[in-house]
This record gives structure tokens, sequence and C-alpha cells, in this order.
């Protein structure tokens, strides 16, 4: 039952923040969110990882299709879940010192959002987690088309057509899936499992499967949607798309196509594990080049997620487990530095790179966050990133060897494009830009501490988060290699 | 079998209540006689099958599903409709008369079990169309469109007569029972080549009445020349009787499914071809929603090519869910184009939406959901909706289909959020969009309903 709460409490925030009206909203949406978030932690400590799905709860659906209204937390969505509600409260938190039109309806959908974004990481039921799946793009969509920049209208549409495209897909999969089974026919997710599919079936079904998932992420070469939606978006939206919903597309990968279709895998990984290291070469590369700070972090997050596709496609024990860290480690990272851009645009009203410059001078606080959060990003050892990406590599590299020579250059190029952010908007001689640069206020800082926090625990002591996932991806990979 | 007697008494009343002085009493007598039609066609409900007039016509639970649909749209239909008291040249007894009559013509339509019934019905349908379809008199295009659907349904009807002709002469009997006989009983080597052509010109005549591609010609401009009324009528009503029809008749041969399932394949791809990306390039609402209506016929096409266990539930749930997001589309349409005018006449075209949210929030939102349904996104009942139809070919094992299907509902998306992005992105004057209380309750009627059997479509089928 407590899955249902965790999915409702924030539907009823929603709600209530909206019916609020505007003088309330902000402090609303942030109750609700650290309600989500109380429960969501009180759900960790009774988790017993070894115990498979726990909290679950099955409603008759479509009662005589076999199609329920299910879910549960193993210890792959505990961690998703976990991730969605710490990030969710500091999302809003962080949109608290702009001054955004019609805040009710900003909030609400925030909200909104996280109930989908945890019933996406929760479902069992295989067309309930495509439910999810559509309708967390729609509070996205609205949040950034509402209250984006100047070409928000364009690049969103071509955001929401790109993903519903690939939605698609797997919708047809899981029909066809769903055909399969034997008897009066189930959507559950573990029936899917036991499936003995042809390998061409497994081939059509896998690349349903990957089209849906590498557009969500992206992988390349689908990511053109990516870097104008991120640029384009208010910041919240940004840290929604990038912190929490990219993950949707590595949890597609991981709970449907990797078990699901274990042949379609060995006829098709390795192809796809290409595109992944492309995807990390690529995204570094344009990174190196861009000048706009918003951008370049999308980048740096396209070429982040190839990385966490390339651990999930080699189906081993380390490429899991370090993927699911990294994701962990990716939202909190890329959800502080996005807050950190905001913060230098909101004071300067410009996010390039030439123009800024010399912010160190006057704000001795803004500098140690952000060189955390950077250092965590370029994974250096203690930080978060390093877990995950030495996880990651090392897979890739048991994987094909020289895949993971190539991947591992993501180590060297993210130091240069993250300490070329770094230095050309914080060292330097002051532009005119950033005269009067004042230093984070005690709400940022509210928001930057816990990250701080994170990045430092998930670097020290990693193994809090990985025996949460370890059973029930050792579980999984039985499966897959079955 | 009520509903048929009831409606035509009602209609003959309604136009002698037009002989009296006072207008006002139309609308509500006309709903009345809706409400209660509806009533007593689920009278029979559970207890059927029944035959009346001489074995012509079948009243069993698909059949009262299908009246329950064209009724209830019916019902909102002549509720949003408003009277018709802002037009000085309008003749209301006579377009509630006509509408009433056309109701029975459907209804005969989804109960046919004689090829005459059927031929009587698309008839009683099609002939009040033509007249309402022209009834803006001293519109040139109201006109054109209804000479343009008069010539055109005339010869579909003459197909149509044609191919009953043919079926008669290699089956010797018009009831469909004697028809599924005949058709069972073909061997190969007995191949009736006049029953074939005779199925054919039947078909074809009756999917032109369902705007199916290639018979699609005329959908766009009558839909657009029709008054918005009307439109909204022949695009729910006609269709869902249509199909109901359609239904049936492939039904009953299915034993020569290897025959025709190719051709009914062949016509839902060209009509999702045709309806979609026709839809992509108009710059008016009113012409993309006609080349929408081609695209769902599609859809609804593709149910009838599997005809499996679930076509059915899918033909009736689709209609359902097509026809409440239909007709808050077109309502909302109504209002807005009436505010906005371009030369005097409604300006019908997307940028007559702009700033809708902020000009009238509930009719923005109605819109929104209307068209949400409509490109079937989740927690709407579009999306089950296309569910259904769906798992139907899969039952059947024609996935292909569904993966045309689904690229063509890609480029539906497109279309379907031009007009909610002009709501709510985009900035547009400040005209205040007045709406009288009963259309509201109408427009939110039928988004709850489409939020409900978006989110709960187990509730349908403990109904079905």
């Amino acid at each position: 039952m407590l899955t249902l709460l965790l999915i409702l409490l924030p539907i009823a925030a929603g709600v209530i923040t909206l019916l609020a009206g505007e003088r309330m909203a902000k402090q609303l949406a942030l109750v609700g969110g650290l309600a989500s978030l109380g429960v969501a932690v009180f759900t960790w400590l009774q988790f017993d990882p070894a115990a498979g799905s726990q909290f679950g709860f099955k409603y008759a659906w479509l009662a005589s299709g076999g199609i329920s209204f299910a879910a549960g937390i193993d210890g792959i969505s505990m961690l998703l879940v976990l991730l969605t509600t710490f990030l969710t409260p500091l999302i809003i938190l962080s949109a608290f010192k702009n001054e955004y039109k019609n805040p009710a309806a900003f909030y609400s959908l925030i909200l909104f959002m996280e109930a989908a974004l945890i019933g996406v990481f929760t479902a069992t039921d295989a067309f309930l987690f495509y439910l999810f799946f559509e309708a967390a793009l729609i509070p996205v969509y609205f949040l950034a088309a509402i209250w984006g920049g100047e070409n928000r209208i364009k690049v969103t549409f071509k955001f929401f057509i790109y993903t519903i495209f690939g939605s698609l897909f797997m919708f047809v999969a899981l029909v066809y899936l769903y055909y399969q089974t034997p008897g009066t026919h189930t959507s559950e997710i573990a029936a899917f499992y036991q499936l003995q599919l042809s390998p061409a079936a497994q081939g059509y079904v896998f690349w349903a499967f990957f089209i849906a998932f590498a557009i969500k992420m992206p992988l390349f070469p689908f990511h053109t949607w990516q870097p104008d939606t991120y640029t384009e978006s208010p910041t919240a939206a940004t840290m929604l798309l990038s912190g929490i919903m990219l993950k949707m597309g590595v949890y597609g990968l991981i709970r449907l196509l990797l078990p699901i279709v274990p042949l379609g895998m060995e006829q098709w990984g390795f192809l796809a594990m290409i595109l992944s290291v492309i995807g990390i070469i690529y995204g570094s590369i344009i990174a190196i080049q861009q000048s706009d700070m918003k951008t370049l972090i999308a980048y740096s997050s396209f070429a982040h997620v190839g990385l966490m596709a390339a651990g999930v496609f080699s189906s081993s024990l380390n490429g899991l487990q370090g993927a699911l860290i990294q994701m962990l480690a990716h939202g909190i990272n890329v959800i502080g530095l996005f807050f950190i851009v905001d913060i230098i645009y909101s004071r300067t009203k410009t996010r390039y790179l030439d123009q800024l410059g010399g912010i160190t001078q006057s704000t001795p606080h803004l500098s140690v966050y952000f060189m955390v959060l950077l250092l965590g990003s370029v994974a250096l050892p203690l930080t978060n990133g390093f877990v995950g990406e030495f996880l990651l590599l090392s897979s890739v590299f048991q994987y094909k060897g020289w895949l993971g020579a190539v991947a591992g250059l993501t180590i060297i190029l993210g130091s240069v494009y993250m300490l070329r952010l770094f230095q050309k908007s914080m060292f330097g001689p002051k532009s005119k830009w950033v005269e009067g640069f004042q230093d984070l206020t005690a709400s940022e800082r509210a928001v930057l501490l816990p990250l701080i926090v994170m990045v430092f625990w998930i670097g020290i002591y990693p193994s809090t988060f990985l025996k949460i996932t370890e059973p029930a991806v050792s579980q999984l990979l039985q499966l897959v290699n079955n | 079998m009520y509903p048929i007697i009831l409606l035509s008494v009602f209609g003959v009343v309604t136009l002698f209540l037009g002989f009296s002085k006072s207008k006002n009493i139309l609308l509500p007598s006309t709903l009345l006689f809706l409400a209660i039609a509806l009533g007593s066609n689920f009278v029979d409900w559970g207890k059927g099958p029944f035959l009346y007039f001489y074995d012509m016509l079948r009243v069993d639970n698909l059949t009262l599903a299908f009246n329950g649909i064209v009724l209830i749209s019916a019902f909102m239909i002549v509720a949003i409709s408003g009277g018709f008291q802002d037009n000085a040249d309008a003749e209301p007894a006579e377009y509630y008369g006509l509408m009433l009559f056309s109701l029975v013509g459907a209804i005969m339509m989804i109960g046919f079990d004689h090829l005459i019934m059927l031929f009587i019905g698309v008839e009683i349908l099609s002939v009040a169309m033509y007249v309402l379809t022209g009834s803006n008199k001293r519109n040139l295009r109201s006109n054109e469109a209804a000479l343009k659907y008069f010539l055109m349904g005339a010869f579909a009807t003459g197909f149509m007569l044609f191919g009953m002709t043919l079926l008669y002469g290699a089956t010797g009997s018009f009831q469909l029972v004697a028809i599924q006989g005949f058709t069972s009983n073909m061997s190969a080597a007995s191949q009736s080549y006049i029953f074939y052509a005779g199925l054919l010109l039947l078909l074809i005549g009756m999917l032109f009445k369902v705007s199916a591609a290639p018979f699609h010609f005329w959908t766009p401009d009558v839909y657009e020349g029709a008054p918005t009324i009307f439109t909204t009528f022949m695009s729910t009503i006609v269709k869902t009787a249509g199909f109901a029809a359609l239904f049936r008749l492939l039904n009953h041969t299915f034993a020569i499914y290897n025959f025709w399932w190719i051709v009914i394949a062949a016509i839902a791809v060209l009509t999702l071809l045709v309806g979609n990306i026709g839809a992509t390039s108009q710059n008016s609402f009113k012409r993309m929603l006609a080349y929408s209506g081609i695209s769902h016929a599609g859809y609804l096409l593709i149910a009838l090519t599997a005809l499996s266990k679930p076509t059915q539930n899918a033909i009736i749930f689709y209609s359902l869910a097509y026809s409440l997001s239909t007709i808050a589309a077109f309502g909302v349409l109504m209002l807005v184009s009436k505010e906005k005018t371009i030369e005097g006449q409604p300006n019908e075209r997307y940028e007559a939406f702009n700033g809708l949210a902020k000009q009238n929030p509930l009719l923005a939102f109605v819109l929104a959901v209307s068209m949400l349904s409509l490109a079937g996104i989740p927690l709407t009942a579009g999306f089950w909706g296309k569910f259904f139809i769906f798992t139907s070919a899969a039952e059947r094992g024609i996935m292909w289909i569904t993966v045309i299907a689904v690229l063509m509902s890609t480029v539906g998306i497109y279309y379907y959020f031009r007009v909610i992005i002009s709501s709510y992105f985009r900035e547009g004057d400040t005209v205040k969009i007045r709406v009288a209380p009963f259309y509201q309750i109408i427009l939110v009627l039928a988004t709850f309903l489409t939020i409900l059997f978006g989110l709960a479509p187990g509730i349908f089928e403990k109904l079905i």
C-alpha cells in the first residue's frame, strides 16, 4: 500500500496546490514534495532488499483482459523512487527565487510529474508502465512550453512528437507480448519474462523497445530534440527532464528490454553498444565547443547517459549496478549544475561563457559548491561520479577491451569541458556582466547543501545504495542468462 | 424497436410544434423526446435477441449499445444547438424534425438483418443529412456542400443497390442469415463471382458513408460547408451507424474472411494515410477535423480488418470515445468562431483559438482534453479506443498494420497539438467568450466522460 501512497500523495498535493491559488502555491508544493520524500524514506527503512517486490497493490483494471493496476517496489524501483522524491523538493525549492506567472499551475505540474515518474518506476503491469511513461510527458511538456524561452513552442513540440513517436513503438511491442502470454493473457511484466519468443520476434521487440528508450534518454542518433529542449525549458523543467525523466529510459532498458528479449540482445546488443559509445564521444566533443552553459551541460548529460546505456548493454552485474548508481549520481550532479547556471543567469542575464568571467572574486560559497558538483560530474575519486563511472567502464572493458578504451576517453573529455566551463565562467578578469554579483542566498544554499552531502555520501560510502539494488539486479541477470 | 416508433412519432410532432408562435418550446421538447427514446432503448437490454418487421430488424445488446451511443450523441448535439435562436433565417422545427427522422435511419442501419432494411436506413439518414447540410440557405458554401454531398451520395447509393441486387442474385435472399449460410457453404470449387462483386459494391457504398479513402473526396468540403452543428451530427452519428452496419455485414460474411480482409486492410491503410497526411496541411480547424474524421475511420477499419474477439468492444468503445471528443471539439469551435469573425463569417482557422486559455480556461481545457483523446494520449478514452483496436489486430496476428497505425498516430499528434499550442501558448486578443450554462454542462460532461473512461475503462466493460 505504501506504493499507492507514494503515487497518490504527489497527485493530491498537486491538486491542493492548484486549488489553493497563487499566494500559497510555492509553500504547499514544497510541503507536498517533502511529504513524499518522508514517505519514501519511511519505505526505505522498511525495505528488505532480498525480498523482491514489496509494498505492492493490485486492482483489476480491465478484468477480462487480465490487465491490472498493479505496482510494487523492488531494489531497482526503490533507488529510483528515492532519487525522484529527493530531487523533486529541491527542484521546487530551486524555483522559489524566480517569479513565474501563474505559480499554482507551475508547481502543481511539477508534482503531477513526480507522481507519473514514481508510477513508471514502480509499475509491475506493462500497460500501467506505458500509461505512466506517456503521462509523464504531458506535465513537462506544458511546463516547458508555457514557461520556457523564446523558441519554446517549436522546440517543445519537436520534443513531444519525437518522444511519443518512440513510445508508440513500445506500445505495439507490449500489445504483441501481451498476446504471446498463455491462457487468457496477462500484462504483468513478470509474465513477459517467462515468454519463449523466437529469435526473429525478439529482434523486432528489441528494436521497438530500443527506439522508445533511446529517444527518451536520449542515445545517439536520437538525441536531436534534447539540447534545444533543455536550453529552452525553464530550469525546473530542465531539471526534471535531465535529473529524472532521462532515467525512465535507462530504467526501461533494465526492466523491459534486457530480461524480455535476451536473444534480441545477443543479436543486436553490439550495435546498441556501439551507438552508446559513439554518443559518449560525440556528446563530449560537442560539449567542448559550446558557449551557452545550459547547452553545454545538456550535451554533457547526453554523454553521461551514453555510458549508462553502454553499461546496461554489457548485461553484467557491474554494468547494471554502475548504471543504477550513476543514475543517482548523475541526477544529483546535473540538477546542481543546472541550478548554478540558473543562479548565474538570473544575476547576469547571460549564459554565454564569453561574456562571463571573474565570478569567484566575490563568491566564495558559489565557487565551492560549483567546484564540488563539477568534480562529481568528472568522476573524481571520493565523489559520486567516480563509483558509477568506474563500474560502468570496467563493465564495458570486460565486454570488449577496445570499446572500453574508447569509452574511457569520457574521463578525459569530461574534464576538458567541465573545467573549461568553470574556468571561463568563474576565473579570469571580471566581465561587465558580472558587476555586483551577489553570493548565494540562504534558500539557494538550502538547495545545494543536500546535493553536496549526497555527492560525498555516494562517493565515500556507495554501498548504502549499492546494496539496495544488488539482489534485484542479480536476480534479473539470472533471468537474462537462462 | 421502441426508439424507431417513438422517434418517428416525435419527429412528426416536432414539425407540428413548429406552427406554434413560441419557438422556445422546440429545444426542450426535442431533448425530452430524445431522453424518452434513449430510455426506451434500454428496456430490451439483456433480453434479446428479438427480430422485428418480418425478421428484417434484429434487436440484441450490440444493437442497443450502438443505439445508445447514437442517441446520447444526438442528445448532446441537440443540447448545444441552442435552439438556433441567434439565426433569424433558421427553421428550428424542421431541423429538429429532420434530426429525429435521421436517427430512425441510423437505428435501422445499426439493427438491420435484411439488406432492404439497410438500404432504407441509409437513405433515411442520408436524405435528412443532404437537407441539413444545405440548411444555411444564403451561404454559398453550404449550398455547394449540399449539392456535392447529394450527387456523390446518390452515386454511392447506386453502387450499393447494384451490390444488393447481385447478392440477391447469388444467394436468392436479402436476409443476412441466408447470406451467412451461403458463404459458409461456398467451397473453393463453387466460388461465386457474382457474390464477390455484389459484396464489394455494397462495401463501396457503405465505405462512402463512413468517408473511407478513396471514397472520401466529399468529406472536407461538405464538413466545412455545412453549418457546424450538422457537421458534428454527420461526423459522429453517421459514422457510428455506418461502422455498426459494416461490422454486422462483415461479421456475417466471416466465412469468406480470406477474400475481403485484404480489401478492407488496403482501404484502412489508405484511409489512415489520406486522413492524417491531409490533416497536417489544413489551416482551418474545421477542415482539419474533417480529415481527422477520415483518419479515425481508418483506425476503425483496422478493427474490422482483424474482426477478432475484441473487435466488437473496440468498435463500440472507439465510437463512443470519438463521438464524445468530436462533440466537445466542435462545441468549442462553434463558440469561439462565433465571437471571432473575419468579414462577417465565423473564423474557423487555428488562429481563432489564440489565447483561449486566458479568455476562457474552461473551454481551453475541454478542447485540450478532446484533442488529447483524439490523439490517443493515455488517461483519455481515446487511448483505450486505440488500445482495443490494436489488440484486435494483434489477436488476428496482423502486427504490420498496427505499425502503420502507430506511425500515423504520431502524425496525428502534430495537427491535434496545433490547436492546444494556439490556445495555451500563443497570445490572443482579450475577447471574453460567453458560454450558456446548459452548453457548459454538456461540454463538461463530455470531458468528464472522456477522462473517466480514460482512467477506468473497466467501467465500460462492465456495462457491455
